[in-house]
């Protein structure tokens, strides 16, 4: 065999392999982060308090904490990022605003979450007196997801064929119209999509709310947006770090970890199944 | 008696330093077809949309001098674009039906102005389809989707969606180059019917459909009206050379 | 009235335009606001290149280069290990892989890159480094190499989709030139495709660069907590990352280690920020070519 044919055979191979490491690696951690957490699980686990200085009982309190936390960062997250889209695809006058517009976003996009976890740190549980909170944690985490819904958003409008534009003016409607009647409809599955996956995003950052938001241990759930709150990911942080009884204390580690884990995947496979199927349905 | 519906007066052009559209004097007659021909990049599509100032969409658009509508400008600084495109329709060279059912695409302009109760509108779709000559294919299928329909039909419906408004003028774009021939046909079929009610002005390069569909035809060469008449006079006895050497196939 | 909707849409859109902005510029100003009066005390030099990280001794010094030190030995070897399986993959996927095989490895690779951070840490802390530790011997496994790999991981699907994007956007008849002309798959891939992808490529690294260097989780949890160069690859290091995660807790607001913190925190955004600028830079060569 000539030497040409043996590297192509091997540099295949090579390929190959690399993608099986991945795969390797990938399944070694989902099979131990399963066979760990799975033990744990139980109803019990899901809906009781914790109890017994975070030894035993349940993460209810968390589940809750990081129900709270996401919901209020897309409410506001949402119609900003969809609105600062629908002004960059629609309006974006002057010029140098678009370009400033841009390099907002695209430093947003870029910025590491601790970052902003010292931002919300000093806005809005210092400046703004909120402390250490389910809104502060909410504002922090909001303002994480904003780059990617702006993003998404303004992908998902542009994909919108300009004939439907067009078309809507021509019969006398105004922007304001087209971009309701029209384009947003016709965006909407998308918009959706890249919505499901910023709440999975959210749910799983720990570095934003360790500061803004997220407490250890809580004797009773949130009674208000001013109350601090457990979330899943600082839980398993705490549990590994904070935690004096490891023994007890890292099953219930793994426990929460699934838990996150299998919110997350579901989440984000439901996103990834829709928007096949929405490319599949989609008459243009 | 002449009655002029629409007409531009001294009308230039420009897209930032290219001078697009020359002093342009067109008058367009009532009820009547005026077909606009001319060679590739003459400006006639320019100039069509002009009448409903689509062409304030693309930027660095300039435009000096007026399009009277009736008794108004319609570039006036006071006026309302929104209204003129509602009286000024336009059928677009590709079927551009909105991803929505038959109902709504015919319905849309009318909904849009807000202040038609449901049943006006299932009147003003029923009448607007069958002036399209398309009610009867989808009289039964109202509320499915206007992209099942074939190109033929996806075309006649963008005209009913356009003559819900009841427009005074129609503008038409190469109706029908993306389509076949037969609804090619009906299309031009229909137009001679639509002239009755609306005022018709079309584009078109193919010189023969011109000839055959309409009453008055402007010729346009590198942004200039070069010549406008009744259709049976230029196509006979054309005053210009150009348009000479263009309907004789010399360029074009 | 129609006038007044209209002028209000636009308003509430032109609103959310510069909120955006004003988020953008609150993250600088709060940063900067809270860091650079270190400076006052401490010189930037000092800051930079001083190996003494001592914020609650007295006397306070506070020497910063063991902590950027850390930050970069960690990413380098995170991409160390990402680069080739992450590339290699992307290769594989675009280039060599069958249809079936790309429907399930693309969404596979997108669902990895959903995995929490501190999920990871946690796989890398309760599994992997006492396994290391074990089979090597070492005296822990929270050091340099298990953050690395841990981290390395994370990034594969950052680098492996953004490259997959830029190998399978060049045209088809770059390929088939190639091969028209005798070569083999491997060599069209390496000769061809890349050279012309190369852009994208180079993006997605920086990408996984700027993640990699900005995450906080994983090295929190498993590189170990020495605020000391490390010696070595199983040596443990302290980011900037989580040193600010760490001793954040520990520090009184508007005291100087508080402001310390902020400081590394101005100095991991100019990193990043940078890091960005040279990647839409380099995206903008690759549009115009």
């Amino acid at each position: 065999m000539n030497k040409r044919k043996l590297s192509n055979i091997l540099g295949t191979s090579l390929m190959g392999s690399m993608l099986l490491i991945t795969a390797i690696f990938l399944l070694i951690f989902l099979i131990r982060m399963f066979s760990k957490g799975f033990a744990v699980l139980s109803p019990e686990f899901f809906f009781s308090m914790p109890r017994n200085a975070m030894t035993e009982g349940g993460i209810w309190p968390a589940l809750v904490g990081t129900f709270l936390l996401t919901t209020l960062a897309m409410l506001v997250s949402l119609p900003l990022g969809i609105f600062t889209a629908i002004w960059l695809t629609n309006y974006a006058r002057p010029r140098w605003l678009v370009r400033i517009l841009r390099i907002a976003i695209n430093t947003l996009a870029g910025t590491p979450s601790i970052i902003f976890g010292l931002f919300g740190m000093a806005i809005f549980v210092n400046l703004m007196g909120f402390d250490v909170s389910l809104i502060s944690g909410g504002l922090t985490l909001a303002i994480l997801a904003l780059p990617v819904i702006i993003n998404n958003t303004e992908e998902a409008l542009r994909a919108v064929p300009v004939e439907f534009r067009d078309a809507s003016l021509a019969l006398g409607a105004t922007p304001r119209q087209t971009i309701m009647r029209v384009l947003m409809p016709a965006a909407l599955p998308n918009v959706l999509t890249g919505a499901i996956i910023s709440v999975s995003r959210v749910a799983g950052e720990t570095a934003p709310i360790m500061f803004t938001a997220a407490t250890f241990y809580s004797r009773r759930l949130p009674q208000g947006p001013g109350d601090e709150v457990m979330a899943l990911p600082y839980h398993i942080y705490a549990l590994m770090t904070e935690g004096t009884h490891p023994g007890s204390q890292v099953p219930i580690a793994y426990g929460t970890a699934l838990v996150l884990l299998l919110l997350v995947l579901l989440i984000s496979g439901a996103a990834i199944i829709i928007r096949s199927s929405i490319r599949r349905k989609r008459q243009w | 008696m002449v009655n002029i519906q629409i007409q531009t007066s001294e009308l230039n052009l420009w897209f930032g330093k290219n001078h697009v559209l020359r002093d342009v004097n067109l008058p367009v007659h009532s009820n009547q077809v005026t077909a606009m021909i001319g060679p590739s990049g003459c400006g006639k599509s320019t100039l069509l949309r002009c009448f409903n100032r689509m062409n304030d969409l693309i930027p660095e658009t300039r435009i000096t001098g007026k399009i009277t509508l009736g008794e108004e400008d319609i570039y006036a600084p006071r006026a309302d674009v929104t209204t003129i495109r509602s009286r000024v329709g336009m059928v677009f060279q590709k079927p551009n039906p909105f991803p929505k059912s038959i109902f709504h695409n015919v319905a849309y302009g009318l909904m849009i102005q807000g202040k038609f109760p449901r049943h006006e509108l299932r009147d003003r779709v029923e009448e607007s389809l069958r002036a399209a000559w398309l009610w009867d294919e989808v009289k039964d299928r109202l509320n499915s989707s206007a992209m099942c329909l074939s190109g033929g039909q996806q075309q006649r419906l963008c005209i009913a969606r356009a003559l819900a408004n009841r427009p005074k003028v129609l503008l038409l774009d190469e109706p029908t180059s993306a389509l076949d021939p037969q609804s090619t046909a009906k299309i031009e079929e229909l137009c001679l019917e639509l002239k009755k009610s609306v005022t018709i002005l079309i584009v078109t390069h193919n010189v023969a459909k011109a000839g055959r569909i309409s009453d008055h035809t402007a010729f346009m060469y590198l942004g200039e009206l070069v010549e406008f008449d009744r259709t049976e006079k230029m196509f006979t006895v054309p005053a210009d050379k150009r348009t000479e050497a263009y309907l004789t196939g010399v360029f074009g | 009235m129609k006038s007044f909707q209209e002028k209000t849409f636009r308003s509430l859109t032109y609103l959310a335009a510069l909120l955006t902005i004003a988020c953008m510029l609150g993250i600088i100003a709060g940063i900067f606001g809270e860091g650079m009066p270190l400076f006052r005390s401490v010189g930037i030099r000092e800051f930079l290149f001083t190996n003494s990280w001592y914020p609650t001794h007295t006397p306070r010094e506070f020497g910063a280069l063991a902590l950027i030190v850390g930050s970069l030995v960690v990413t380098l070897g995170a991409l160390i290990i990402a680069i080739p399986l992450g590339l290699g993959s992307a290769i594989f996927i675009s280039e060599i892989a069958g249809n079936r095989l790309r429907e399930i490895a693309k969404p596979v690779i997108e669902l990895l890159a959903g995995i929490p951070s501190v999920v990871y840490g946690l796989f890398g802390m309760a599994f992997l480094a006492p396994l290391l530790r074990e089979w090597l011997g070492l005296e822990t496994g929270l050091n340099v190499f298990t953050a690395s790999v841990i981290l390395g991981v994370m990034i594969v699907p950052i680098i492996c989709s953004m490259s997959e994007d830029a190998l399978s956007g060049i045209p088809r008849n770059i390929r088939e030139a190639s091969f028209a002309l005798g070569a083999t798959r491997i060599e069209t891939i390496f000769k061809a495709v890349i050279p012309a992808a190369k852009s994208g490529i180079i993006g997605s690294v920086l990408m996984g660069f700027g993640r990699a260097i900005g995450e906080t989780m994983v090295v929190l949890m498993v590189a170990g907590g020495a605020a000391s160069i490390p010696e070595s690859i199983f040596a443990p290091a302290r980011p900037m990352t989580s040193t600010i995660a760490a001793e954040m807790g520990e520090t009184v607001m508007g005291d100087l280690h508080y402001r310390s913190l902020f400081a590394l925190a101005i100095l991991l955004f100019l990193i990043t920020f940078v890091s960005n600028l040279v990647t839409e830079l380099v995206f903008l060569k690759k549009r115009d070519a």
